[in-house]
């Protein structure tokens, strides 16, 4: 299927919006959870400090733990079911996902969308206006659309499309290379929003995945 | 040879970052140092004698940031205070602090093995997987999945645990739910203070059979 930039542009949209109303209906149903106290959602909103950062700009750990500041709601929602239903793979957070009460959910991706610190920075910036350009301007040649498109020309997303702003440099690399690994994985009959992204991921090259994600990775 | 490649690997790190103090050039013999000084406690080759933890391969930037810890008195449990906070003082100077840490984090690290081996299966569930119900989160995720810590470039001054003694493990993850070291290794007081003693002896157990 031979697709022009120009079109993917509408196209993209289209496709995004008959997924995301796809699995809203499930989202809203699965919120409906046991009434808690204030005390419960302190004490799990420190739990998920405990790596992610009580600043939600996230840790560079053994492994990279994303920044959770500043990032969409309803993207951080999406991910907690994708864990619990398999959707997207992840021994530790599927376990997380599933000890936290269905009902807190909105509470603790409100808190974490509240925070606005720095980004934790680290990547190579000699790749940083490559990757700008990426971001901006798409690879047309590979049919990869403009970043900005979906995530916004601040890459702070906008309702299920993940802000990107200030995210840990080794965490993109890490998550576009291994995207159709880890996310998407619910089969035919449980597609979710990642399906957008999967081909775009597996059309960058290597460099490229640097260059965006140090990009990325300054962004305030 | 081993070792003499070590020490100028050390000398030329030191070297290069201080190329002269006042009264002319100096070289510090990080390795001279480790085995006439550090050895006394933790062992003639650094592996850990008694209730004095394992150095050799624990990482560099966790052995530093310990050290200014002691210097500090951020790190303030019984035998810190009681043996470390002198032996860390101002008398070693910066730059021996980073070539000591260095020197320790390049020796090889051999496993304490001396958990309870019947407890070593719930630790490493615990350490994997956390436990989610009681907001303790996974060792792994910045220990490593094998406990080797992280050593990589902006990384957090997280230590090796694989191997340590038991009895040092158990010990520290006691101490932060006893009030100490509360400002020294944040988030693990948080962390710690949640677990219970059969989860300490666990844990302590299953890492001190990860190589």
């Amino acid at each position: 299927m031979a697709i022009i930039p120009r079109y993917l542009r509408l196209a993209l949209p289209a496709a995004v919006l008959a997924i995301v109303f796809a699995t809203v209906g499930r989202a809203a149903d699965a919120d409906k959870g046991t009434p808690f106290s204030q005390q419960q959602l302190q004490a799990k909103i420190q739990y998920c400090s405990s790596c992610h950062q009580p600043s939600g700009q996230g840790f560079l750990g053994a492994t990279p733990i994303p920044r959770l500041a500043g990032q969409q709601p309803q993207y951080i929602k999406n991910q907690l079911h994708a864990f619990i239903d398999r959707r997207r793979v992840n021994f530790y957070m599927f376990k997380v996902a599933h000890s936290l009460n269905p009902a807190m959910l909105t509470a603790i991706a409100d808190h974490f969308h509240a925070l606005n610190p720095p980004p934790l920075g680290g990547g190579p910036p000699n790749l940083v206006d490559a990757g700008k350009k990426i971001f901006e301007d798409g690879v047309p040649d590979a049919k990869i659309p403009p970043c900005s498109t979906c995530h916004g020309p601040e890459a702070k997303g906008k309702g299920p499309f993940p802000r990107l702003a200030g995210q840990l440099y080794p965490y993109i690399v890490k998550t576009l290379t291994n995207f159709e690994k880890e996310r998407g994985q619910g089969g035919p009959q449980n597609p979710d929003t990642s399906a957008i992204m999967k081909p775009i991921a597996h059309g960058l090259t290597e460099s490229q995945i640097k260059a965006v994600a140090a990009y990325l990775s300054t962004l305030g | 040879m081993k070792r003499l490649k070590l020490t100028l690997a050390v000398v030329a790190l030191i070297s290069g970052s201080v190329p002269a103090l006042a009264g002319g050039p100096r070289i510090v013999y990080a390795e001279k140092f480790a085995d006439r000084n550090c050895g006394w406690c933790h062992g003639p080759s650094l592996q850990g004698f008694f209730k004095a933890p394992r150095l050799a391969g624990q990482t560099s930037r966790y052995l530093e940031n310990q050290l200014l810890n002691f210097r500090s008195h951020a790190r303030n449990d019984p035998l810190a205070k009681q043996y470390m906070w002198g032996a860390a003082a101002n008398h070693l100077s910066l730059q021996m602090v980073h070539g000591l840490s260095v020197y320790l984090s390049r020796l090889y690290p051999k496993p304490a093995d001396d958990g309870q081996r019947a407890l070593a299966a719930r630790g490493r569930a615990i350490y994997r997987g956390g436990i989610p119900e009681a907001n303790i989160p996974a060792c792994v995720a910045c220990h490593g999945p094998d406990a080797q810590g992280a050593a990589a470039q902006g990384a957090g001054q997280i230590p090796r645990l694989g191997g340590l003694s038991y009895y040092y493990l158990k010990r520290r993850l006691e101490q932060w739910g006893e009030g100490y070291n509360a400002t020294a290794s944040r988030p693990m007081p948080d962390i710690a203070s949640k677990l219970s003693v059969n989860e300490i002896d666990a844990l302590a157990s299953y890492l001190s059979f990860v190589r």
